[in-house]
């Protein structure tokens, strides 16, 4: 199955603008934040305008169409990534937010003195990586700062792969969860993940996967994956921003306490305490983003109907290409497997003599919109030896004259700061 | 965009052959500003003397590793401030600071802010004014920690 992009390239409105007076937008951002089809835009627009009211608490023909849009927009996700049930899909701010609501929920049950599984306390250990996003970092330093476990990390190797020498003495009977990336937001690494979720589990400790990179470009199964919980953000997805989806397994869901409190997420309320609704209202306090879930949907549909297949597939032929054409560029050098072999569609790399600003402006000048600096991955990027670097990151929408003018205008930077380049 | 209108070829003279760089001693304070968002950074020793007209900067050392707008302005700066009244500079750094936020609408004078001037542009660029405002933040920062230093007994 090939995918036809300059239809799809119609569905985005975005994309036929022009830049800085007439520079025609190249998009290359979409790891940081996806554009939205039109089919987006107009479920949330259609919801807005016929069948907006609050959730699970109107008594009326609306507050039912809007329930029933929420609740349906709720299944249609969990079918999108092989949910068991619909119950096992939670909505969330972003995916910040969702690993936040593990993280405080562990820290909540510790803190209410449970035994079991979500529990810390001193000689327990949480696992990531040094490939992490900030927001698979720092949740779990202030978790283990509230509760005195460890944080302890896998490092990362020189070509940008997970590196798992370590790792029978990293997970072990100490570890009570480990909390990984599926892809590089920087690097674009895909990680082993089923692989290693049959070793956390041998260990008795659960396995959280960030997939908020692999989800928007991949075709990804929880069940298949061998997840515990799995997070994803919309707005990287061609949904809208303010939503995003953590799944959980049934059991755990059940077990885990309430990160948020108030409305909606109770069963009975005393002055003193409260019980609490099953999952995944549980987990949903105060009215949620509902048009935003609608648009998640939608945005789910709509890469459904295009092929999440033939959307990996044109993304791995668009990283090939980007990877030849910018190693043909001297001075440069790729952050990252060099190889597009398990890699998702972001390309980090730093030009010899130009700092990642510089060239992003540079490519801004063009109309090439890409990200410069650490990526919230700062230390990745201590990791690799840089202090920043300059991103482009593929999409369904992108081309293949879009990565001839990407590596155009990295030497049009070389040249103009007079650091050679051929 | 004329990429010529944020980088001036003064900014690029600066970038490629900057003033005053590296760390010397002695110095009275060090400060090591961030910023968070591209991860750039300078460390900035500034040295005080004394004098009649209060005290003096003697010398502004850094070490700066981020863009060339950055690196320009760190430049730019100790070209200025170097052998002015504290007085002085603090003046200097107040009128640049309104320069970049002046939206591309400041009409800076040449005669005060010398090849600062040529920053006017990047005050069009709000990811961009960050850069030119980092060492002179730092500057700000180690002079009044070394003031404090220098507070008579």
């Amino acid at each position: 199955m090939t995918l036809d992009v300059a239809r799809i390239r119609k569905d985005f409105p975005i994309l036929e603008r022009t830049v800085h007076d007439g520079v025609p937008l190249i998009y290359l951002d979409s790891a940081n934040t996806s554009q939205k089809p039109r089919q987006v835009l107009d479920a949330m627009a259609d919801f807005y305008e016929r069948h907006n009211a609050n959730i699970h608490r109107a008594t009326h023909q609306l507050g039912e169409e809007a329930t029933q849009a929420y609740e349906g927009a709720r299944a249609r996700l969990a079918a999108f990534i092989g949910a068991a049930e619909p119950a096992e899909v939670v909505f969330a701010k972003n995916i910040s937010e969702a690993i936040n609501l593990v993280a405080y929920a562990m820290g909540n049950a510790t803190a209410a003195g449970h035994r079991g599984r979500f529990a810390l306390g001193p000689g327990d250990e949480i696992v990531i990586s040094e490939m992490e996003h900030h927001s698979n970092i720092v949740p779990w330093q202030l978790l283990c700062q509230r509760t005195g476990a460890t944080l302890r990390w896998f490092g990362v190797t020189a070509d940008g792969r997970l590196d798992t020498s370590g790792i029978d003495g990293l997970i072990t009977e100490r570890t009570k969860l480990v909390a990984l990336a599926h892809q590089s937001n920087v690097l674009g690494t895909v990680n082993p993940i089923r692989a290693l979720a049959d070793r956390v589990h041998a260990a008795g400790a659960l396995l959280l996967v960030d997939a908020a990179q692999s989800v928007p470009q991949m075709p990804v199964d929880v069940a298949a994956l061998g997840a515990d919980f799995l997070g994803f953000t919309g707005h990287k997805m061609c949904g809208p921003t303010g939503i995003g989806v953590l799944w959980g397994r049934r059991e755990l869901l059940e077990e885990m306490p309430p990160f948020l409190g108030g409305g909606e997420m109770i069963e009975t309320v005393w002055m003193e305490r409260s019980t609490y609704a099953p999952p995944p209202h549980k987990f949903e306090a105060g009215t949620m983003p509902i048009a935003q879930a609608v648009g998640l949907a939608a945005a789910a549909d709509y890469l459904s109907e295009v092929g999440r297949d033939a959307i990996a597939e044109h993304e791995h032929g668009l990283v090939a290409h980007a990877l030849a054409a910018l190693a043909g560029l001297d001075g440069l050098r790729i952050l990252g497997p060099a190889e597009p072999v398990d890699r998702g569609a972001a390309v980090s790399f730093t030009v010899e003599g130009v700092h990642p600003h510089d060239v992003s402006q540079v490519l801004d000048s063009r109309g090439i919109a890409v990200r410069a600096g650490h990526h919230c991955a700062w230390p990745l990027h201590r990791a690799m030896g840089v202090q920043a670097s300059t991103r482009a990151s593929f999409y369904l929408y992108n081309t293949h004259e879009e990565v001839d003018a990407l590596a155009a205008g990295i030497a049009e930077a070389q040249r103009f700061f007079g650091t050679g380049g051929r | 965009m004329r990429l010529e209108s944020l980088y001036q070829e003064i900014i690029l003279d600066h970038y490629r052959h900057p003033h005053h760089a590296g760390l010397r001693e002695p110095f009275d304070a060090e400060v090591r500003h961030v910023n968070p968002v591209c991860g750039d950074e300078v460390t900035l020793r500034v040295t005080l003397k004394d004098s009649d007209a209060g005290p003096v900067v003697a010398d502004i050392s850094y070490d700066a590793l981020g863009c060339s707008i950055s690196q320009a302005s760190a430049s730019v700066l100790s070209d200025l401030v170097i052998g002015r009244p504290v007085s002085e500079g603090m003046r200097l750094h107040d009128e640049f600071l309104a320069l970049m936020q002046s939206q591309g609408e400041g009409e800076p004078d040449e005669d005060v802010l010398g090849d600062a001037v040529a920053f006017a542009g990047v005050s069009r660029y709000p990811a961009r004014i960050k850069c030119a405002l980092l060492a002179w933040m730092a500057w700000k920062d180690a002079t009044v920690q070394a003031m404090g230093e220098h507070e008579p007994a």
